[in-house]
């Protein structure tokens, strides 16, 4: 059963999948929280990925591939020449900095997609990530949801620039795309139509 | 007030449509309730105690008669024929079937109202001054931005799920009305040395179980920037926020561990790269607004009136309910004036259908078809002449709506508690009647002066309890219920959190408590002090003192 959405010119469709998301293997070390006062910037509490991790996370020699963040940074040199093939994307979890892309990526348009993976559907996080990588940094290829995506979510993502979206394996991507049409006219701009209503259309005065 | 033209009335016509789905997916198993709950709660909608609790949104406070008569109608229809004021200015209805809300939503959605994002981890309503445009003390009304402030918040694909739910006030008047210190932003408009409109803008403040006040992140904003610098704070909250505790979730909790001059320059780097871009505010949208804000078509008239005067000097009981529930107004002939929702021996902010559709009529006939729910759960007429003030009285005494105790003792703020609210952890509502009942003396109540009673049943804080100069919270210990007093918490622009006095009491002692805390008050208050003054000067000693006297004799 197909779960990618495609959107193409805002035209929404379903799609199959050519590339293969490459996870990190579980980790043996137990996860330590960070209470609110280990750093001062990350207050949320995930785990970090280690470098064994890294190491022994497995790339398919072939293929179109999206790697994770933490993977792409520390064995870019294994990977550069398919960079240049235009068959490595990247992806992120909702809690890693996009300052780290960018960073080391210099041209982000570079990479044909960047992927983020919401763990929870609730996590809102995904929007603001979507939207920075669209008008901050000013990435133009496939924006990519995955991870715990449900249609409810789907208007939300759209507006902040997703343009594809795998849904949880479990439900209907066929039923889910009426959702990416919820509403008409939003009152405010974001990434997809930049301007809210009160500069795009008439109220009368 | 504001009227929907086609872009609002879609929006809303839309959001039935997408709700309804949503309630038919959730009924035929396809989305869980972890699924399900998040999208019914941005529609107002809990799953209750005895019921379901559908939380219906009144923007800033404003009604018409239209829309109440309305929401008495669908009380009536769909509930057991009354509601529930909130403190954020809403409307509670306690007993739908949850089969039925998105019949309700639609009925609303006929008289240009909805529950969008009521409840959730999502921008809620924005409130205000429930006198703004008429207070005397007004620089700007802010209803014009907090209607541009809605439209911005609502279904704002940015912050559509928030590590917690998000409010903002918005105040225009010297004396603070809106409490904008409590509140995850607030922002007080003022006019600058320019003359200009600006903002100054409070972050971080908040009740619940960890009680702040915000800080002020900036003295002075232009009014064309305030969704920019609004949506540059809540995308570093969205994104910085803490996810994995909900205690812990709210903004106020990162800005205590990033400290205000850190997160203030985050929140500065972030406006740089939005400060100018589409969403700016053009004096065009604001001068479209606040055409809806407009001053009525007053009449000239004289500052005093006749009749008035003579129907204060031979009706005591009238005279009582001016001096404690009519309110200056701007205009020359003009009062507002305050209907009590605080009858004694009642629930706080309950509203039969029947006294909802008296409200509504008075309002037609008496205050050009407007009205505003304020947040201390009572319902106000803000444009009534001074010689119909008498008739408005009349028809409002004769349903139990013109109890003159309007910052009195019994003007009680309370949430609805234990009896029907799944969170609290205690009853709130017999708390509230029982010390009604225990000071149902009007002669004394006047004697007592100007006081607020706030009484929440969890630590929630829904009742504000914090900022009550007399705060009541409801607290579980091994399973029984019991209230733990503050005394000295206050709202406007002095705010303050109330300091616990001690040990918790029993349902049945806290009347009096109560009794003894004004005892002391009585006794130790210098002419013209409030009990808030006295209870400042003090400190809580001498309160704690006589409070627990008691006990040691008994035992």
């Amino acid at each position: 059963m197909n779960s990618l959405i495609q959107l193409k010119n805002g035209v929404a469709s379903l799609a199959s999948d050519d590339w293969t998301i490459v996870q990190l293997p579980a980790t043996q070390v137990e996860a330590r929280k960070q209470a609110g006062k280990v750093v001062l910037f990350k207050l949320t509490g995930e785990e970090s990925v280690t470098t064994e991790q890294i190491e022994n996370t497995i790339i398919p020699a072939t293929g179109k591939i999206i790697v994770p963040l933490s993977v792409f940074i520390a064995r870019h040199r294994e990977l550069a020449n398919r960079v240049a093939e235009n068959e490595v994307g990247v992806w992120l979890a909702t809690h890693e900095l996009l300052e780290h892309l960018i960073q080391h990526q210099t041209d982000i348009n570079e990479l044909p997609i960047i992927a983020i993976f919401v763990e929870r559907f609730a996590d809102g996080r995904i929007f603001s990530l979507g939207t920075l990588l669209r008008s901050r940094y000013g990435y133009k290829n496939d924006l990519r949801a995955f991870g715990d995506v449900l249609r409810d979510q789907l208007f939300f993502l759209k507006r902040g620039g997703f343009t594809s979206f795998v849904i949880r394996a479990d439900r209907s991507a066929a039923d889910a795309i009426a959702s990416l049409n919820d509403f008409s006219q939003p009152y405010q701009g974001a990434v997809d139509e930049p301007r809210p209503v009160f500069q795009r259309y008439n109220r009368g005065t | 007030m504001y009227k929907y033209d086609e872009i609002d009335q879609q929006i809303v016509d839309e959001r039935v449509a997408q709700y309804r789905d949503q309630m038919r997916r959730f009924l035929a198993g396809e989305l869980t309730d972890d699924e399900f709950r998040p999208l019914r709660l941005q529609n107002g909608l809990y799953i209750q105690r005895h019921a379901p609790m559908l939380r219906i949104a009144v923007p800033y406070g404003m009604l018409s008669a239209k829309q109440l008569h309305k929401l008495a109608d669908i009380a009536t229809q769909y509930d057991k024929g009354y509601g529930h004021f909130s403190t954020r200015q809403n409307l509670q209805l306690n007993w739908p079937k949850l089969e039925d809300t998105p019949d309700i939503l639609a009925e609303l959605a006929t008289v240009e109202m909805h529950a969008i994002q009521t409840s959730g981890n999502c921008i809620r309503n924005i409130t205000t001054d429930q006198f703004a445009g008429v207070a005397p003390d007004e620089v700007i009304d802010p209803r014009a931005m907090a209607e541009i402030m809605r439209q911005w918040s609502t279904f704002h694909p940015e912050f559509a799920l928030l590590p917690r739910k998000f409010k903002i006030a918005v105040s225009g008047t010297l004396q603070d009305r809106a409490v904008v210190q409590v509140h995850d932003i607030g922002m007080e408009f003022y006019r600058d040395a320019n003359h200009k409109i600006a903002i100054k803008v409070w972050v971080g403040g908040g009740l619940g179980r960890t009680p702040i006040l915000g800080a002020v992140i900036r003295e002075h904003l232009e009014w064309q920037h305030a969704l920019t610098y609004c949506e540059a704070i809540v995308r570093v909250y969205n994104l910085h926020g803490r996810r994995d505790n909900m205690y812990k979730a709210r903004i106020k909790i990162l800005v205590k561990a990033l400290g205000i001059d850190e997160f203030r320059k985050q929140v500065e780097a972030e406006w740089l790269h939005l400060k100018d871009s589409p969403n700016t505010i053009t004096e065009a949208e604001l001068a479209r607004v606040a055409q809806h804000f407009a001053d009525f078509d007053y009449e000239s008239l004289p500052a005093q009136d006749a009749s008035f005067d003579t129907a204060v000097a031979s009706s005591p009981a009238f005279a009582a309910w001016v001096k404690r529930c009519v309110h200056p107004h701007k205009t020359s002939g003009y009062r507002a004036v305050t209907l009590s929702l605080k009858p004694h021996g009642k629930p706080p902010g309950d509203a039969s259908s029947e006294q909802m559709h008296v409200v509504a009529d008075l309002a037609a006939q008496y205050s050009f078809g407007e009205l505003r729910v304020s947040h201390e759960q009572n319902l106000i007429l803000a444009d009534v002449k001074l010689s119909d003030l008498f008739a408005v009285w009349e028809k409002a005494r004769a349903h139990g709506l013109a109890t003159p105790n309007i910052g009195l003792l019994t003007d009680i703020i309370c949430c609805p508690g234990g009896d029907f609210c799944s969170l609290a952890n205690a009853k709130s509502i017999p708390i509230a009647e029982a010390i009604q009942m225990q000071f149902d003396n009007l002669d004394y109540l006047h004697d007592i002066g100007d006081i607020e009673l706030n009484i929440s049943g969890c630590m929630n804080a829904c009742g504000h309890h914090h900022v009550g100069h007399i705060g009541i919270l409801g607290v579980d210990k091994d399973g029984s219920e019991w209230y733990q007093v503050t005394i000295g918490g206050k709202q406007g622009n002095d705010a303050s959190i109330g300091s616990v006095i001690g040990p918790s009491f029993s349902a049945e002692e806290m009347p009096g408590v109560v009794q003894k805390l004004i005892e002391v008050y009585i006794k130790e208050r210098t002419p013209e002090e409030r009990f808030i003054d006295t209870a400042r000067r003090l400190g809580i000693a001498p309160f704690k003192a006589h409070v627990y006297a008691k006990n040691e004799v008994t035992a």
